[in-house]
């Protein structure tokens, strides 16, 4: 490529449609081989030091959107463990110093940041917003990467994810997780008559909204991989039911007509399918349901708790939890309910199993001697890793890239209930990067959405 | 205290005007069920409410049910067969509906927090399912009886300790009509 020496030049035209009416266009690299990357395989990863500098405008409301964006971005990286976002109030450059040239690279070596996001906010005639990032291997002083993307203004966050996103590719090869959103249940009130309600923000915790108003008591959500519609389990009537929601109408159907119970929905990756346990005279078997065609077929038929079914990513074995051998342990079958296998051997019962949308690994909760421990084991059950361990804890949901896993956690509270605690906690599957996810109040039974369209 | 076996906010008016005048101590009500507002209203029920005498529950009644023949059973950690006392309750709850064959039930299976949400829910069910298996065994129509599980979701008590988790697993048969 020609355009070393004013990469600013370098705007290769390539369009990408993006969903919510964004547009994205790639910034030719120059051509550089990669200096930093961080191996997410290697057990502790040292947090990279990296400089993101307020993006730059010319108006002062651009200038405030450049500054909120510049925040976001360091926010998501500070909280995946992998970067070190340095304290803005230490860059030597200003922003608008880097207008149109190269960063002064010196600079940003003093302050001993590896890699540099260096971006820019307009508004364009049509009053879109128009943003362009660059990130620069700061020693190697070359661009790694850079985009461009328009959007109306009030999209701006998911412009702060996108390239949050971006940055954490380029660095660490694997796709990124901060376009994403988490719908979970909202807890209030006593123990006996707890209020939920379903609940969705991004996975930063914005843009929190109530879907349902806490009348029914509601459990378990969990997201198509189509994005905009949920199915879980609503006491609507006092008849407890799966059922579906759709994000964007908010309207919500019941999934099938089963005389018994049914609960512990999940789609199949395609999303054409459903897939749950239903009860009926006190057993509870797993059946999957087509969407389309409505035709329920029925997977297990055991005298033994069936439930907690969880697809393969592709779709072709479901992996579900079943007392059958006395107690609480994790089975893997073929998507048609042959081959029903126990994969779970260790000491103490396994339940809650998901399987991996990289589809190597299962995550499970595990009950031993009075505690609850979130791990992995491998589809065949072998090699388990115990990731936390609490009083009480369940639950795990997978993050997009199959690299962080969300779960909730509950602290007990006095001979009342009272001062009890639950909230949503996400950690690394490397064990480390143990965080609370910050919500209003309790919450509980998170699900991690796919990547945004 | 046998109180807790009932739930105090399951109590009618005249049975908690009883209490509070045979108790020094008040119990505490959640004062939602109760109605009349709790303690504040309480004088004047036990002003006019007869405490010579046993409580004027009228037979036939949820109230009646709940006080004189005991309205749950207790399971055993993610368990689901009848104790002696469970069935000695559920008999006496089967007699008193053979008695008012137009009453219906609803069976709720309860269970305490040791154990994962879904699993939960598939366990108050066989809870429930065994109480309405022993009521048929026992005479009661299967049209009368529904059955519902809860799961960990509604505990009675609401410590987190072994005395509060075994009053939480339980079946709870509500007289429904």
């Amino acid at each position: 490529m020609s355009t070393t020496t004013n990469p600013i030049a370098a705007l290769r035209h390539v369009f990408v449609a993006l969903g919510a009416g964004l547009t994205l266009l790639f910034l030719a690299v120059t051509a550089a081989t990669a200096q930093i990357q961080l191996d997410l395989n290697r057990g502790v990863v040292q947090p990279l030091p990296i400089a993101i500098s307020d993006f730059d405008a010319e108006s002062p409301r651009s200038e405030q959107i450049g500054k909120e964006l510049a925040g976001v971005i360091r926010n998501n990286l500070q909280r995946s463990g992998l970067f070190q976002p340095l304290d803005p109030r230490a860059h030597i450059q200003a922003p608008s110093a880097m207008r149109n040239v190269l960063p002064r690279f010196q600079d940003w070596r003093v302050i001993n940041a590896q890699a540099l996001v260096v971006g820019r906010v307009e508004a364009t005639a049509d009053g879109r917003l128009r943003v362009e990032f660059r990130l620069w291997d700061v020693f190697a002083e070359q661009q790694l990467t850079g985009f461009v993307y328009a959007t109306t203004p009030d999209n701006w966050r998911r412009i702060a994810h996108k390239v949050s996103d971006a940055i954490y590719k380029r660095i660490t090869g694997e796709d990124g997780y901060f376009d994403t959103r988490i719908v979970f249940i909202s807890e209030s009130g006593p123990k006996n008559q707890r209020q939920k309600r379903l609940t969705i923000m991004d996975q930063d915790g914005e843009n929190l909204r109530y879907l349902t108003d806490g009348r029914y008591l509601v459990l378990t959500p969990r997201f198509s991989p189509s994005q905009q519609e949920i199915t879980y389990l609503s006491y609507f009537n006092n008849r407890p039911r799966v059922f579906l929601f759709n994000i964007d109408t908010g309207q919500q159907e019941v999934v099938g007509d089963f005389p018994g119970m049914t609960f512990a929905p999940r789609f199949a990756p395609n999303g054409n399918k459903v897939i749950m346990s239903m009860a009926q005279d006190g057993n509870s078997d797993i059946y999957a349901m087509d969407l389309r065609t409505r035709q329920v077929q029925r997977l297990t038929s055991d005298p033994a708790i069936d439930t907690a079914p969880s697809y393969s990513p592709d779709g072709r074995f479901v992996t579900f939890e079943s007392d059958r051998g006395g107690r609480q342990q994790i089975y893997v079958m073929e998507a048609d309910g042959s081959g029903q296998r126990r994969i779970s051997f260790g000491e103490g019962r396994y339940g809650t199993p998901v399987w991996s949308p990289r589809g190597d690994l299962i995550a499970f909760t595990k009950q031993l001697r009075g505690n609850f421990y979130i791990g992995v084991m491998r589809t065949d059950g072998s090699g388990e890793r115990i990731l936390t361990e609490a009083y009480h804890q369940e639950g795990p949901t997978w993050a997009p890239n199959g690299r962080v896993l969300m779960f909730f956690r509950e602290t007990p509270g006095d001979a009342q209930g009272r001062g009890a605690r639950v909230r949503l906690w996400s950690v690394d599957l490397t064990g480390h990067n143990l965080r609370e996810i910050i919500t209003p109040g309790d919450a509980s039974d998170p699900a991690w959405s796919p990547l945004s369209p | 205290m046998r109180l807790n076996s009932f739930g105090s906010k399951f109590l009618g008016v005249a049975a908690a005007a009883l209490l509070l005048a045979a108790c020094e101590s008040t119990p505490e009500t959640t004062g939602t069920a109760a109605g009349a507002g709790g303690q504040g209203a309480a004088p004047a029920t036990t002003a006019t409410a007869p405490t010579t005498t046993a409580p004027a529950v009228t037979p036939g009644t949820k109230a009646d049910f709940e006080l004189n023949v005991g309205d749950r059973v207790f399971f055993d950690f993610d368990k689901f067969d009848l104790k002696p006392a469970a069935r000695a309750t559920l008999e006496r709850q089967a007699a008193w509906l053979r008695q008012y064959p137009q009453k219906t039930v609803v069976i709720e299976g309860h269970c305490d927090e040791r154990g994962t949400r879904e699993y939960n829910l598939a366990l108050g069910e066989r809870r429930a399912n065994a109480a309405k298996r022993f009521l048929m065994s026992q005479g009661v129509a299967e049209a009368r009886i529904r059955t519902i599980s809860y799961g960990k979701e509604r505990p009675a008590a609401l410590g987190s300790n072994e005395a509060a988790w075994s009053q939480n697993r339980r079946s709870v048969t509500v007289v429904a009509n």
